[in-house]
């Protein structure tokens, strides 16, 4: 027994990547970022809007918070639907409250389907960001270019049309990508992608056209994950939230400018419950001096002002 | 005809019925810190026996989140080593040093130990010939010695990937020591056809992937864990020297929401007297000289 002769040969040994999507660099080294004001820490309130289609289906893998149970599966149907009924207000009244600025990913299908939730964001001046067409549609390399660009042209024009602002940041249904993803953005005119979890940085990734910048959104330690796969309590989640900002923030110092976003499915942080937490959690970040509250768009045309030349 | 039921790699040396075990200066424990510095591939070829990626590839966020390691993580658990004089022991994907060097220059500077975990990642042991598994020895001795100027003592399979004559190989190529095995907290020897062979406690409980990920712990409460399991056995060290490593990942421990709590829970330990903050290959080599030969006598007894 034995594997093919290909298994023990490793084309991509070589310096840097293995790929060629963007060099490696080490966060430490980079040169300094100055945000607004002296601010050390960019907070970049995330809130996601997602419909999850009564007859989504499974390709080519389930996107998180996906249907289970046997159609029709009313039961996680209607309980992610709450966000968009329900509990993105409760997170919105929190955003007034405190007078944050805010990206929202939203599908596009949220925005076909319930045009006045996207007037009540964008009366608010909250940056709409792209977040595909639904999450029964994963972009992946089971789709030709031609399929998921077609994906790509129709969530940003409806959400561009519902919200009356062009689209320039994108996060694909479960992050999930095929090669092609980040050339079909770059030439729908994304300008920055938050599907890549690798750095807590901004990042130029190259493209077939323009470079898209990628941006840090938090993966492991968004309310998702450390609510509903790694069955954290409420408490967990501000204590890792509270101990994030504080690395942030302390390290800023040193080393320039950090970011901190903040995932906020509307299903799952906007019940009732939860909303203490997120109260807690808000207070507490802008209960800092050294804060600046700002959108995708506004962190990275900042970060692109200071590192392109 | 073998035994398919028993690996046959140790002799049952019961806890309390075994040679005393002290450690340089009278140390009740020694304490080794493992982190595994790894390269995952974006495009890796299929194996037979597992699949890199859960999803189809590429798989961005699975990819992505390795890769986090090496850009921003490893920084923040060197840093919290440093602030205690901890020495790393690293589980190295020696195709490490061609991709990143920078990252294993500050290892070497700081004398820190590389061994071997395979080339990559996502290239598994599973299926591959005796010929093919003797190549990846080879090529992670020559490529640790290039870069590093480092002959490797230790051995970690790709992914725990092992086949049943990989510990045969291993000694037969001049390594010290496995960190496969996970049935004792002191050093003990390993069955091998020719040469000589130890295991080190390596431990999974205390390894990141498994606190974080597999039994889904809080930062905190990981913190307290390597706590507990330290003053546990620097307890029973008074009996007889005991060992404890935490094996890491740097793209799991080091980000911003779990290091704090890591970084206390070193500085817990190294807050301790009688605690030898050592590395594998010094463990392996002190065990070897003061207790292989008894060890190897009490557990053919045991057998007889």
């Amino acid at each position: 027994m034995s594997l093919p002769p290909e298994y023990m040969q490793y084309p991509m040994r070589r310096h840097g990547m293995d790929h060629d999507r963007y060099p490696w660099s080490s966060l430490t080294d980079r040169p300094r970022i100055e945000w607004p004001g002296g601010a050390r820490v960019a907070l970049w309130v995330t809130p996601i809007l997602q419909w999850f289609p009564l007859n989504m289906t499974a390709t080519p893998f389930l996107a998180p918070g996906g249907l289970t149970m046997p159609y029709p599966d009313y039961r996680h149907y209607t309980n992610r639907d709450y966000g968009n009924r329900v509990g993105i207000f409760r997170i919105l009244d929190l955003l007034d409250r405190y007078k944050l600025a805010a990206s929202t990913f939203v599908n596009a299908a949220i925005a076909e389907r319930y045009p006045s939730l996207l007037r009540d964001l964008v009366g608010r001046k909250i940056e709409i960001v792209g977040h595909g067409l639904d999450m029964g549609h994963l972009h992946h390399s089971g789709l030709s270019e031609v399929q998921e660009a077609e994906l790509v042209k129709r969530s940003c024009d409806v959400l561009a049309s519902a919200a009356g602002q062009s689209i320039k940041g994108w996060l694909s249904p479960g992050r999930s990508q095929s090669w092609h993803t980040l050339d079909i953005l770059a030439a729908h005119g994304i300008e920055y992608c938050c599907d890549w979890a690798n750095d807590d940085m901004p990042y130029e990734m190259h493209t077939s056209g323009k470079d898209v910048l990628s941006m840090p959104l938090v993966h492991e330690s968004d309310d998702r994950m450390i609510l509903q796969e790694f069955r954290h309590t409420e408490e967990d989640w501000l204590a890792q939230t509270k101990d994030r900002f504080d690395v942030l923030y302390r390290e800023a110092e040193r080393y320039g400018g950090r970011i901190m976003s903040l995932p906020l499915h509307a299903w799952i942080m906007g019940v009732p419950y939860r909303a203490t937490y997120l109260r807690e959690a808000l207070e507490y970040i802008a209960g800092h001096d050294k804060v600046w509250v700002a959108t995708g768009q506004h962190i990275a045309a900042e970060f692109r002002r200071q590192t392109t030349r | 005809m073998t035994n398919q039921a028993d690996p046959q790699l140790y002799s049952f040396l019961s806890y309390h019925r075994r040679p005393k075990i002290t450690w340089p200066n009278g140390a009740r424990i020694a304490v080794w810190v493992a982190p595994n510095i790894e390269f995952y591939e974006f495009d890796p070829p299929p194996n037979p026996k597992r699949k890199p990626w859960a999803r189809p590839l590429p798989d961005v966020l699975a990819y992505s989140h390795r890769d986090y390691g090496n850009r921003a993580g490893w920084q923040r658990m060197m840093d919290a080593m440093d602030a205690v004089g901890i020495r790393g022991s690293v589980s190295l994907n020696v195709a490490m040093c061609e991709h990143h060097p920078e990252i294993i220059e500050e290892c070497n500077e700081r004398g820190w130990e590389f061994y071997s975990h395979g080339i990559y990642n996502t290239r598994y042991t599973y299926g591959m010939s005796i010929e093919q598994e003797r190549e990846i020895i080879v090529d992670s001795i020559e490529t640790v010695r290039k870069w590093t100027g480092q002959s490797i003592a230790g051995w970690l399979s790709p992914a725990l990937s092992n086949n049943v004559w990989t510990m045969d190989l291993l000694a037969e190529a001049g390594i010290r020591y496995t960190c496969d095995l996970f049935h004792d907290d002191q050093p003990m020897p390993v069955a091998v056809k020719s040469g000589k062979l130890i295991s080190i406690p390596y431990s999974l409980e205390m390894n990141d992937v498994i606190a974080y990920l597999t039994n889904q712990c809080p930062p905190r409460h990981y913190g307290e864990t390597i706590k507990r399991q330290f003053d546990q056995l620097y307890a029973e060290g008074e009996r007889s020297g005991t060992v404890m490593c935490i094996p890491l990942h740097p793209y799991l421990v080091g980000h911003p929401h779990r290091i704090q709590p890591f970084a206390e829970a070193l500085q817990h330990i190294a807050g301790h007297d009688d605690v030898w903050l050592a590395t594998g290959r010094e463990i392996a080599e002190h065990f070897y000289s003061h207790y292989y030969d008894d060890m190897l006598t009490a557990g053919a007894e045991v057998k007889s």
